[in-house]
């Protein structure tokens, strides 16, 4: 399908590659020597007790934090000096697991703004309205009208970003992070706070981003979820890889029971 | 030599007033996270009812301070009460606005009180100045920096040893922990407010005898005091107060060897270097910020 | 094909050039244009500030700096140098442009009562300066001797023809405004205000966007000061000073924040309260500082929302 369709020229076999990664916060080590690598196209599933540093790892593959040691190699390319916003032009996104959505804009305008880094139109452009901007706007509402049809959110198109219910808003930000074409999705605890059936909802919408071809990164505390959604599961523990495998793997792996348990 | 040490001694002393203004302003903030662009007109209450009740009416000194703290304090919990905790949407920025129309408010008020006419008011005490390396200590400068000091390190005390303190302190840190553990924490800003306001008040009895004292003198008293607790260092108490003889002292020294003209440029260049290089003030540890 | 959304902002247009023309043809009294000549200049003030402080979230307590700006460059170009004023104009807003630029580059990292500093200080520097380069700008004592603003054979003069420009300027900018605010870039301006966070998550290069609307914001506060100086003809320091600053902001807040009628209003009514309020003599600042308070403590989203909400309470009870 055309809506998804990822930014056209990644080469290598792994689209992310994290090599011995280390972040302090005063005398905390969010991440201490991390590698891993994930290629192109599945879902690797990131799992670990509160504090295990799994957003901070996200913070770091996005750019806005960047690392005391080691580098990310996203699509072939050391990103460590890459600002924010050319990382996501090309093709990082993310969601937050603290909703932030832009509240005072509506659901269709948020999921617009998410096409910031695909779209051109400035200033002058605005001001004088020339007809390439006109299309431009044209192209982009009707392509956010679509991803709101693909995430299920159709119906809340004009209502008000802040006032939608908690589950929705969860799925909107997904909306609006695939608006920017990305290669590689982070989604930070994406289930946390949804019911059942809203949980399995979610779960149809990682499979149909799947499909699209674009690779998933799932930050999540439902096992259910994590182990059916991803092909790759790694694990922190207090900045640490205690392991890596297939959902089977960990699933029978002692030391990540023991960490879980361990912590409650 | 004897030229910088006469700039250093006037620059400790106007430094001396701008740290207690300061010192004011960092504890209001810290303990309510308000700034309060009335501030300035409290140091101008307390200078111009210092002039009436020494002055004017004839108070012995002690008394005459008394009542001149006392007005400053009661105008700020007054104003607390009637325009900061009834605002129904205290955003910063709505805050900000309130305090700008009490400030206006007040100027208006002394204007009808005082009159527009400048006044001077007499030294405490009429002792010879001291000659160090060749320059002038006037009394009046001792006076200042010690009375500065014994504020600051009274206040210092207060909330490092009192419970009442402590308690403010709580708020400043995490308002709802603090309320959750009991502490009434309006009880805490209406306390803030009027030891703030009374701070103000006691720079404007300091100041009255080295400057000419009208109903218009606050706010330029007051950005400076902002300027210096933010080179200090926002809430933080002696940061405030370095921050203010700082301010003082490079004042005094830029005007004398620089050009006058420029005097009260000075305060907002080194407002803007302190903002650029160390946004946290002086004194302030660096800290990752949280995303 | 035209949307509802887009009807309603014809018919807006449409009413505000009928209100502005009809009082230009109308009134002969010079005191009263000369009051709304005022108000379109500061609305242009509040309209720039608006952007950057209602849509944005950036708090500038330094407006008047760019006003001032665009007013002495004007004044020393056209004034002491002779040069055409619509070409001293160019240079004013580029000049503001300019500064805005190289201040905003390090200050437009800051936020919230960090930013607020910053720019207070920025505009105590920029006041300074003006008073105390005499020698150019006439110091405290002021700049005479600007001069009056010709096109062809026609002379804008204080009275309707001035009215006429000034408020010409106002409709153009509010154009603007709402077509930038309508665009890929307003969305990210309002994005960065409501969470600056996710709006540098989603890509947008958030310290641009802002310097470039300081900039904005800058060229109209200097185009409102190049209007204000060849109307006055004498301008002095203290127009541009701290309480000023504080004076755009307050009609920024007390109009409505993110709101161009908004702007308007506060515009209004902030250049009106004084005129209104000299009739209280010597309790001017009193009744002044008061409005200010009571404004913001039971309306704190400012008129333009404050009256909608008692119009619809009336209705409510009514019903
Ligand atoms: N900006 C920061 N400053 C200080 N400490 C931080 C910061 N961000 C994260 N941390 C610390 O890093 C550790 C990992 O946090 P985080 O990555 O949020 O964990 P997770 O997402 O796995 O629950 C925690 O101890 C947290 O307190
Ligand atoms: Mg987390």
């Amino acid at each position: 399908m055309t809506l998804l369709q990822p930014t056209p020229g990644s080469r290598p076999q792994h689209i992310l590659e994290v090599q011995d990664l280390t972040k302090m916060f005063g005398g905390v080590k969010a991440q201490d020597h991390i590698n891993f690598s994930i290629e192109k196209g599945i879902v690797c599933g990131l799992i670990g007790p509160n504090g295990a540093g799994k957003t901070t790892l996200f913070n770091m593959i996005t750019g806005i934090y960047r690392p005391d040691t080691g580098k990310v190699v996203f699509n072939g390319k050391d990103i460590r000096k890459t600002p924010v916003h050319r990382l996501v032009k090309a093709g990082v996104a993310r969601t937050f697991q603290h909703v932030e959505l832009f509240s005072s804009m509506t659901l269709l305008e948020n999921i617009m703004v998410g096409m910031h880094v695909r779209t051109k139109a400035g200033f002058w452009a605005a001001v004088t309205r020339i007809p390439a901007m006109k299309r431009e706007e044209r192209q982009s509402r009707q392509k956010a009208e679509e991803l709101l049809e693909f995430t299920g959110l159709a119906e809340d198109a004009h209502k008000m970003a802040g006032d939608l219910p908690a589950g929705r808003q969860k799925t909107a930000q997904i909306a609006r992070a695939l608006a920017s074409n990305p290669l590689l999705l982070l989604l930070d605890e994406p289930a946390a706070g949804l019911n059942p059936v809203e949980t399995h909802a979610l779960g149809q919408l990682i499979r149909k981003i799947k499909q699209s071809g674009i690779t998933m990164m799932l930050v999540e505390h439902d096992m259910s979820l994590v182990m059916e959604m991803s092909d790759k599961v790694v694990v922190l523990d207090q900045g640490k890889k205690l392991a890596q495998g297939t959902p089977r793997q960990i699933q029978s792996n002692e030391a990540v029971m023991s960490a879980y348990l361990g912590n409650g | 030599m004897q030229e910088i040490v006469q700039y250093l001694f006037s620059g400790i002393t106007t430094g001396a007033v701008y740290a207690v203004i300061a010192v004011g302003l960092s504890m209001l903030y810290s303990s309510t996270e308000l700034i309060n662009f009335a501030h300035g007109e409290f140091v101008m209450i307390g200078a111009l009812a210092m002039v009436t009740l020494w002055v004017r009416i004839g108070l012995p000194l002690p008394l005459a301070v008394a009542g001149a703290v006392a007005a400053g304090c009661m105008l700020g919990l007054v104003f607390e009460r009637l325009a900061i905790r009834t605002a129904r949407n205290p955003q910063p920025i709505t805050l900000i606005i309130i305090t700008v129309g009490a400030s206006i408010f007040l100027k208006g008020a002394a204007m009808i009180v005082w009159g527009k006419d400048p006044f001077s008011m007499p030294s405490f005490s009429s002792h010879e100045s001291i000659e160090i390396f060749g320059a002038a200590l006037l009394p009046q400068s001792i006076w200042i920096v010690t009375a500065a000091l014994v504020l600051a390190g009274g206040i210092h005390l207060f909330l490092k040893q009192t419970l009442t303190g402590k308690a403010m302190v709580a708020c400043a840190v995490n308002k709802k922990a603090a309320w959750l553990s009991g502490i009434p924490s309006e009880k805490m800003g209406i306390l803030a407010f009027g030891i703030s306001a009374g701070c103000g008040a006691v720079a404007g009895i300091f100041i009255a005898p080295i400057t000419m004292s009208s109903y218009d003198m606050g706010t330029i008293l007051g950005i400076k005091g902002f300027c210096a607790a933010m080179i200090g260092g926002l809430g933080s108490l002696w940061g405030a107060f370095a921050g203010g003889l700082l301010l003082g002292i490079l004042e005094s020294l830029g005007a004398g060897l620089i050009s006058s003209a420029l005097k009260d440029a000075i305060a907002f260049v080194l407002l803007l270097l302190i903002l650029y290089i160390r946004p946290g003030g002086l004194f302030a540890a660096k800290e990752a910020k949280r995303f | 094909m035209m949307t509802d959304k887009n009807k309603t902002i014809w018919i807006e247009y449409l009413v505000f050039l009928c209100v502005v023309s009809a009082f230009g043809l109308i009134t002969e009294n010079t005191y009263y244009l000369q009051i709304m000549t005022f108000i379109g200049i500061n609305t242009l003030l509040a309209l720039g500030l608006n952007m950057l402080m209602g849509y944005t979230g950036q708090v500038s307590l330094g407006h008047a700096a760019f006003y001032g700006i665009g007013a002495y460059t004007t004044a020393i170009l056209s004034g002491t140098y002779a040069i055409n004023p619509w070409l001293a104009l160019v240079c004013a807003v580029a000049a503001a442009v300019l500064i805005a630029f190289i201040v905003g580059l390090p200050t437009l990292r800051l936020s919230g009562y960090y930013l607020a500093m910053g720019t207070l200080g920025f505009g105590m520097i920029v006041n300074i300066v003006i008073r105390e380069w005499g020698d150019v700008t006439g110091g405290a004592s002021g700049f005479v001797g600007i001069p009056v603003l010709e096109a062809g054979s026609l002379v804008f003069m204080s009275g309707a023809s001035y009215y006429f420009l000034v408020w010409g300027i106002v409709f153009a900018a509010i154009i603007i405004c709402r077509r930038l605010l309508a665009s890929r870039t307003g969305r990210a301006l309002r994005a960065i205000h409501d969470g600056e966070n996710a709006a540098v998550a989603i890509g947008i290069n958030t310290h641009a966007l802002k310097l470039e609307i300081f900039m904005f914001s800058a060229a109209l506060g200097a185009v409102a000061g190049f209007l204000y100086a060849h109307f006055v003809l004498f301008i002095s320091p203290e127009s541009f000073g701290f309480m000023f600053s504080i004076k755009i902001v307050t009609m920024v807040v007390i109009g409505g924040m993110a709101s161009v009628w908004g702007a308007l209003l506060g515009a209004a009514v902030l250049t009106l309260l004084p005129e209104v309020l000299h009739g209280f003599a010597e309790y001017e600042m009193i009744v002044f500082g008061t409005v200010l308070m009571v404004v913001m403590i039971f309306m704190p989203q400012g008129l333009t929302r404050g009256i909608m909400d008692i119009i619809r309470t009336a209705r409510r009870a009514r019903a």
